[in-house]
Order: C-alpha cells, then structure tokens, then sequence
C-alpha cells in the first residue's frame, strides 16, 4: 500500500517535472526566436545602415591641399611664392595645461615674446580642434631636439608645410594684399558659397588684393586621399587618391621695378601713384605708401605689431591708390578745357585778362589765382600750361556744375573703375541734384567757382584720375584697368578685363590743342619743368594742389605755418611719349605742396625707368650691393 | 586490453551525440579565435591547451559514479563559500573588482567554482527532502541560492552573478517551486528594482542606460555595444568572409576573442553562419534536455535540466549583449570565446551530464 502511494507519488512527480521541463523548453525556444529575429533585423533589415557605419569607421577621407599659385610680374619676377619649413604646431583641445606646456616647449626651441603675442591672438579666435602655430620657420636644429622629445608633449606636433612669402614686402602689400588663416565668418561664406568642402584642409585664403580678388584661381582644386585607418586612428593602407590640383599662377601686369622705383623716388612722402598702359588698361605701377610688410599678417598678425601699424598717423593700411579720395584741384583742368570745346562755351582763342582774381557778378568775394596779381592775358593753351586759376573760375560758371558733371562722367570720375581689387571706392562728383540728395540744399553759384579748380565737393581716387589719364591720352578710349595679364592655362586668352569701357567722343582738334598744352606744362615756361627737363622724350603733364584745409579770405598759405598733415597734397598726371603714349600716370604726394615741386620729379623717375631703363642713382648702388652680397 | 577495448573504455561514459556537438561548436571556435587575433597561432595552440585540460576534467567528471557527485556536494558548496568570503575580506583588487583570491601557489576565482556549486548543492538538498518537500525547503534552497550570488554581485562581477543565480533558479523552477512564490518573487523582484538599482556600481548602471541609447556616450560606454552591433550588421546575410572583417582586423571591436567573438563570427560569416551557430547550440541544448528528460533520480533530473537551461542563458546573454538587446555583462559565449576557466566550468557541467546519462543507462542494463 505504502509502496504503491510512493509509485504514484514518483509517477506525479515525473509528470510535473517533465511539465516544468517543456515549459522551459517553450522559454529557450520563444529567446533563441528572439536572437534570431534580432540577427535577422540587424544584419538583413539594416544591414545598409551598419555597412555605412562600418565603412565610415574604417575609411577616413584626408583632403591634400593643393599648393597655391604663385603670382609673378609682367617679366616673371616673382612676387608671393611658397616654401616648404617646418612650424612647430599645438592643438589646444589636446593639452590640459598650456603654459606649462609652452614652458617646456621653450627650453627646446626659442619662443619669442613675439611669437606668443600671436599665439595668444589665435587662442582666441580659433576653432575647436584646431591647431595653432607657437612657432613657425623652425631650424633643422630646432626639428631635430623638439623631435627627440616629442613623446613628451602630446597635441603638440611639427608639420612641414608650404609657407607664403612675399619677397617685395611692403612695395607690393597693397596691390598683392595677403593671405591669413581662415576665420569663422570665411567658413560660413565658404559653406554659402557651397566651397567649404575644397577648403577642407586649407587653413589660408585670400584675406585683400590679389590674392583675395583671385582666391577662387589661386587656391586650387583640394585632392582627397581614401586612407583605411584602424580603431586607433593610424592609416593602414589607402584606398583611393585623387590628386590635388595646383593653384594657377597668375602673371600681373605690373612692373616690379617699376614700383619698386616708384616707391623709392616717394622718399618721406605719402602718397599714390598708378601708371597705366592706355593702350590696353595695363596697371604698371600700384604704390600706395607707406605700405606694411604683408609677411606679418600671414599666421596671424601679433598684437604689438598690430596696433603699431593701425595706430600710426601714416595710415599704412589704407591702400590709399584704390581708396583714397582726395580734390582733383587743377588736374581738373584739362578735362574742363576739353567741356569748354565740346559744349562749346570758350573756343580756345578766347581769352580773358588775369587780374588774379575772380569775382561772381553781384559778389565782392574774391576767387584768387594762386599767382598774385595774376598771369595776364590767358587763353586756353595758356590757361592749362601756368595752371591760371582765374580762367577756370570763370569757365566753370559759364558751364555750370551739371555739365561739368555730366562732360568728367564720360571720363569714369565719380565711378569705380573695375579694377580686379576688391573695396574700390566711387570718388565723388556734384551736381545740383546729388547736393539736393545729400544735403537737401540748392546748388550756389559759389560752389560751381571753386570746383572749376577741383576744390570743393569733388573727390576722386588715384587710381581714376590714372585712368581719366589714360584715357585721354588714348584719345578718349579708356580700356579697363587691370593687374592681372594671364592665368596660368589661359596664356594668350583675351581677358575679359582688357576691353574699353571708356569712349569719349572728342573733336581731333579739341584734343590735339589740349594735348599740346599738357606738353607745354613741362617745358619752360610751364608749371612742371623738372618733369620732362633734359629728357629725350616728351611728356604731357599736368600740376594739381588739393587743399587740405581751406584758407580764410584774404589769408594767405604758408606751408611752413601749417602743420604736416594740413599741409596741401601735391597732384601730378603725366604721360609718354606726349605724341604714341606708352604709360600714363596719376602721382599723388600727400601734403607735398605744389604738384611741380614735389609730384612731378616723382613722375620723372617712373618715366625714364619705364622708357629709357634708367635706374635712379640711390636705388642703383642699393641693387649694386645686393648683387656684391648675393656673389 | 587492445586499442579497440581500450576505446570502448574510453568512451563508456562520453555520450557521441553531445560529444559531437561540443566538437562542432569548439572547431567554430578555433577556426573564429583564429580570426579574431589576426591570425595568431599562440592563441589557438592556447586554446588547444584549454580544451585540452577542460576535456580531461570532463572525462573524468563522466566517469565518476553518481552518488559521488552527491558526496561532494554540501563540502564544495562549502568550501566555495568560505572561499567567496575569502575573497571579500583578502580578495585582490584588478580593474576595480575584487574577484582573485591568492592563494599562494595559484590565483583562483571561486566564483566560477560556485557555478557547478551551487545548483549542485541545491540539487543535494532537494534530493535529500525529496519525500517531504514543502514551502519551506524551497525557502531553504533559495538561501542557499542567495548567499553566494549576494557575495558575487559585491565583487561586483555581475555576468556571473546572473548566471548563478539563473542555474539557482532552474533548479528551483524545477523543483516545483510553486507558480503562487514564483509570481510573489517577481512582483518583489519589480519592487526592490529601485533599490537594487542602488546597490550597482556606478559603471553597472551604466551599461545598464548605455543599452537603452549606445549612441549617447559613443566613445564612452556606449562604445563595446555600437562597434558590435555594427560588427553583426554590416556582415550581412552571407557576412564579409573569413579573416575579412574591417571591424574585427582594424581594431574596432573590443575584446574580440573574448566576450565579442560572436560579433567576429556574425561580421565574417553572416546570418548565414549565425544560423548554423545556433543551430549547433540548439543541438547540444537539445540533445541536454533529452538526457534531463531521462534522468532517474531526482537529483540528477534537477542537476541535469540546470546545466542545459544554464548552458543556454550563458549563450542567450552573451549573444543579447553583443548584438544589442542585453546591457554589457561580462559573459563570455560558451566554448567559443578564448578563456580556461569559463571552458572549464563549461565541460565540468557536461561531465556531470554525461555521468548522469552514461551511469544510469549502466544501471537500466
């Protein structure tokens, strides 16, 4: 009985573990079913996802930057080149402590004070992840003891690369402008301009002037290397390459020794000065001085540095060339003489008597010559070759300030002239309706007398009163100034650039007696001797003084009571050969007085450089000397 | 004794049927530990060693007459408790756990002693009150279950805690714990949730969120997961071919030979090969649940159904945590990841199951 009840109970008992049993079988069943569904999620549903994820785990685009393209003169002088240095580089995000780190770093290799100043100025306004030079043009020496040490300074590494230079320093910094590291606000125009990824690895670009106009040419096509890296970041082997494409070169217009010639005849003076070839808009010469040496500018500028350039009364950053703008004074002359002729308002053997003064009618105001007691009888001819003021009063009031402003339109005043330079400013040139715009005042007679001399509301750039040069002496076809000649790949292409924009129609007759005055303002008897004396060519030119301050009626100006900056800036146009042009120019001495005086010679150096070769004596025995050290 | 009586001998307590699973299984193993470090034949011959080793402990384990595996219950459970105890007073310090106990002559983890251990003591215990089995004993049991598995979670070492307390629980479950303590253990399991939850380590915690979103510490925690499941993923339904895994060869996956050797299999050999994998594992799960089904005595039927049921949440955890549905729990996929002990452990349990399969069938005849 008892043994039966046992049976039973060992039977009962099987029954129910082999229930708890096939229950966990459904348990093992119903998870392997889960594994498999997720298998089947992960490696058949998304497997598209997880085979990118892992592609972008193991592949690892690295951009190659491609080597920007050097800029050269018209005779191949080269004007910012590359060269390959060693800089010792650190990424902030990577080291915890920087000062000691860059303490360390300075026992191995010379940090200067100078070099921290930038440092601190690019910490400041850098990038997450990015990384900053501490020190740039490392000697083989410096590489060699930092390298031995380098496993002591994590985040901070040597990179070789190409460096900007440019060897004409400040004699080209305002026409080539220069490169820097690329800020936030470029990043963000690079991305509008759907350009961000060619810019992937580039840490420069063009920040003014040429290298900034021709960013897009210079810069290049960025290459991309398919690298497979491990988990660690090294590359294991590479998987695709697409080289880089170099930045084109770019040949400019410019003469270098041209400039570099006309910078130095500048002596003390400020100023600008741009030749232009009027038979096709070729820039020869771009100065504006003082200029600043752009190699300062390239890794960041250091704060010291900084403030001394733009604190300086000089103002060296001011390409004053393109933006400057200053009164035409008498370089208005000769295209007022020409509005005479076209409107017909003085034939040129009119004349009037110079009593060296001019008064409106119903005004006692006297207008004053700058020769007291005046230059006599002057016509037309006359009137351009001694600069008579009195003439030019009077005109000016026969004409009227709306003709005057629509006759100086024809010759680009008052316009940019589209120059290939990015910030050109437009000058100013009154009417009756733009001092209604502006001022909401009506137009006095008294305005219209002094702007017959360039004084007054008028302003202009150096660059167009260049080009109003070129262009007449073009015979009024002014063709479009510009400083680049070829683009590497496109030698002997007709650049959009070279074509007339300008066409005054001008009678021959008009012409050839204004031109004859030019010419007759640099012989005796002129008012710009020093420019054409002893010369074998002829020079057509023409004198301007742009008042800096106005003086009071009967007051008379005296240079040397007037301080330096207040003095009178110094005009003076010029082309040659007077009779087949081959450059023409605007030379601007800031408070340099009369244009003669100081103007004129400045001009002279130019000319007898650009037509004869003839190298001024200073800068003679300075190229002597480098020749002697550089044997 | 000839060669072939000397076989006979050799193979009189070996079951073929699970023997050939377990061949299967550690041949997949070879060939994907191969792989997974780059082609390093030191690491097979290792592995070699440790089957070796772990096979022997099996023959021997196999050959052993049941009722001495009932002797030494109560006295390893023992001596594993006093060793767990060690462990927590003396117990060396490496990665931030204290799992080592030295002893002098070897380093051991007695918490690996206690996965055959404790389900073998509760498997004693209930077999000794089988005739009078109430509340109570389970009651009993559980402790016995508790204590131990408390010990491991202090380590902390949370994979084999799981497992522990998983092979405790089948034998419970088994042992006809009651459906009504079984719904009240869960409902109290659910309430102490926010207290447990306190007393996890920092880093526990944060496998535990990691699974919920790997992607929010990517390079953090979050990292063994993501690179993983893109491991499995990006292999596909045929996988990238042997030795061809970008995320295995270019270092991505972490701890590849061990706890991530299936990620290595699933990217190389696809679901595809993942299919045969379980197919294998589901050939020895089954093949144990027959032997279970067998089983004649009580004990053996409890010890038995534990080792399979253990053998295939040890499989289910470690292929849940590589392909992303179980947090990170140090879990190592049975016979196939590299290792010694967990090897050992593993072919200790099929010993005993094949002592119980092989001896009773000698008694039925």
């Amino acid at each position: 009985m008892m043994s039966k009840i046992e049976l039973k109970d060992h039977q009962r008992e099987i029954y129910f573990f082999r229930l708890r049993l096939f229950l966990s079988l459904g348990f093992v069943g119903l998870m392997l079913f889960i594994l498999l569904l997720r298998f089947f999620y992960l490696q058949v549903i998304r497997h598209g996802h997880f085979e990118t994820m892992a592609e972008s785990n193991r592949i690892y685009v690295v951009p190659t930057v491609p080597n920007r393209g050097v800029i050269t003169d018209r005779n191949g002088v080269v004007l910012a080149r590359n060269y390959a240095g060693y800089t010792l580089e650190i990424t902030p995000d990577k080291v915890a402590d920087m000062q000691a780190t860059i303490a360390e770093i300075g026992k191995l290799v010379e940090i200067k004070p100078k070099d921290l100043r930038r440092f601190k100025k690019l910490m400041s306004e850098r990038r997450s992840l990015q990384t900053l030079p501490i020190r740039t043009r490392l000697s083989d020496e410096e590489v060699a003891r930092f390298a031995s040490q380098r496993y002591r300074f994590p985040g901070v590494e040597i990179k070789a690369r190409l460096f900007r230079e440019y060897p004409l320093t400040d004699v080209t910094s305002h026409l080539l402008g220069y490169i820097g590291r690329i800020n936030q606000q470029e990043i963000t125009q690079l991305e509008d301009d759907d350009n961000a990824n060619n810019y992937l690895g580039s840490e420069y670009i063009g920040k003014t002037g040429i290298e900034q106009f021709y960013e897009n040419d210079l810069h290049g096509v960025t290459g991309f290397e398919q690298v497979e890296v491990d988990a660690g970041g090294r590359a294991v082997r590479m998987l695709s390459h697409t080289a880089p494409q170099s930045g084109k070169n770019l040949t400019l217009t410019l003469d270098a020794k041209l400039q570099e010639i006309a910078m130095q005849a500048f002596g003390d003076y400020r100023g600008a000065l741009v030749a232009i070839d009027p038979n096709n808009g070729e820039v020869l010469a771009f100065v504006s001085k003082p200029g600043y040496d752009p190699n300062l500018f390239i890794d960041g500028i250091d704060t010291e540095n900084w403030e001394a350039l733009n604190n300086s009364p000089d103002v060296p950053l001011n390409n004053r060339a393109l933006r400057g703008q200053y009164p035409m004074g008498s370089t208005i002359k000769p295209y007022m003489a020409l509005a005479a002729l076209h409107y017909k308002s003085r034939s040129p053997s009119y004349s009037i008597s110079d009593p060296g003064y001019y008064k409106l009618a119903g005004s006692s105001h006297q207008y004053r010559d700058w020769k007291a007691g005046g230059h006599g009888r002057v016509d037309m001819f006359k009137s351009i070759q001694v600069s008579c003021d009195t003439y030019y009063y009077g005109l000016a009031t026969e004409l009227g300030i709306d003709r005057m402003h629509d006759f100086l339109e024809l010759f680009g005043f008052g316009k940019k002239t589209g120059i290939d330079m990015e910030g050109e400013v437009s000058g100013l040139l009154p009417s009756t309706a733009w001092k209604m715009k502006r001022y909401n005042q009506v137009w006095y007679p008294g305005d219209t007398v002094s702007a017959g001399i360039g004084q007054g509301y008028h302003l202009i750039t150096p660059l167009q009163l260049a080009f109003a040069t070129a262009t007449l002496a073009n015979d009024g076809v002014g063709f479009q100034p510009h400083l680049v000649k070829d683009i590497q790949g496109q030698e002997g292409e007709p650049r959009p650039a070279t074509q007339a924009i300008l066409n005054v129609k001008i009678a021959p007759d008009d012409l050839a007696l204004v031109k004859r005055a030019l010419v007759a303002v640099t012989q005796p008897g002129g008012t710009a001797v020093a420019a054409n004396y002893g010369a074998p060519y002829s020079v057509a030119g023409k004198t301007g003084t742009a008042q800096v301050v106005s003086m009071k009626q009967g007051e008379k100006y005296d240079a040397s009571k007037v301080s330096e900056y207040n003095r009178d800036h110094a005009w003076f146009i010029a082309y040659a050969p007077a009779d087949k042009p081959r450059i023409a120019m605007a030379v601007l001495a800031e408070n340099g007085g009369h244009g003669g005086g100081t103007a004129a010679p400045i001009a002279r150096k130019v000319l007898d450089y650009y037509l004869l070769g003839k190298v001024p004596t200073p800068l003679k025995k300075a190229d002597e000397k480098a020749a002697v050290q550089s044997d | 004794m000839n060669i072939r009586q000397l076989k006979q001998r050799f193979m009189l307590h070996l079951d073929p049927v699970l023997l050939s699973g377990l061949g299967a299984l550690l041949l997949v193993s070879l060939i994907v530990l191969f792989s997974a470090t780059d082609g390093n034949w030191w690491r097979i011959v290792g592995q070699l060693v440790n089957i070796l080793v772990a096979f022997s402990a099996l023959w021997i384990v196999a050959n052993m007459p049941l009722h001495w595996l009932m002797r030494i219950a109560l006295p390893l459970y023992l001596l594993g408790m006093i060793l767990l105890i060690g462990v927590a007073l003396f117990g060396d310090i490496s990665h931030g756990a204290r799992r080592w106990l030295n002893l002098g002559v070897a380093v051991i983890q007695p918490s690996e002693l206690m996965k055959i251990a404790v389900p073998l003591m509760m498997a004693w215990y209930f077999e000794k009150h089988e005739a009078t089995l109430t509340w109570r004993n389970h009651f009993i049991a559980a402790i016995l279950l508790v204590m131990p598995v408390a010990l491991i979670v202090r380590q902390p070492d949370l994979g084999t805690s799981i497992l522990i307390a998983a092979s405790g629980f089948y034998v419970l479950f088994l042992a006809g714990l009651s459906w009504r303590l079984m719904g009240a253990l869960f409902v109290g399991a659910l309430a102490s949730a926010p207290f447990a939850w306190g007393m996890l380590h920092d880093y526990q915690r944060h496998r535990v969120m990691m699974l919920f979103d790997p992607s929010q510490d990517a390079l953090g925690k979050g990292y063994h997961t993501i690179q993983g499941m893109i491991a499995v993923g990006s292999g596909g339904f045929f996988g990238k071919g042997y030795m061809n895994g970008t995320q295995t060869h270019l270092d991505f996956l972490p701890e590849r030979s061990t706890d991530f050797i299936f990620a290595v299999f699933s990217e190389e050999f696809g679901f595809l090969g993942n299919l045969i994998l379980l197919a294998i594992y589901i050939f020895i799960i089954g093949r144990g649940f027959i032997i279970t089904a067998n089983a004649s005595t009580y004990f053996t039927r409890l010890m038995a159904g534990s080792i399979t049921l253990t053998f295939f949440t040890y499989t289910f955890v470690n292929m849940g945590m590589v392909t992303g549905i179980l947090p990170v729990v140090g879990v190592p996929l049975p016979l196939l990841s590299y290792g010694g002990t967990s090897m050992l452990t593993l072919m200790l349990g099929f010993g005993v199951l094949m002592s119980i399969h092989t001896h009773q069938r000698l008694v039925k005849t």
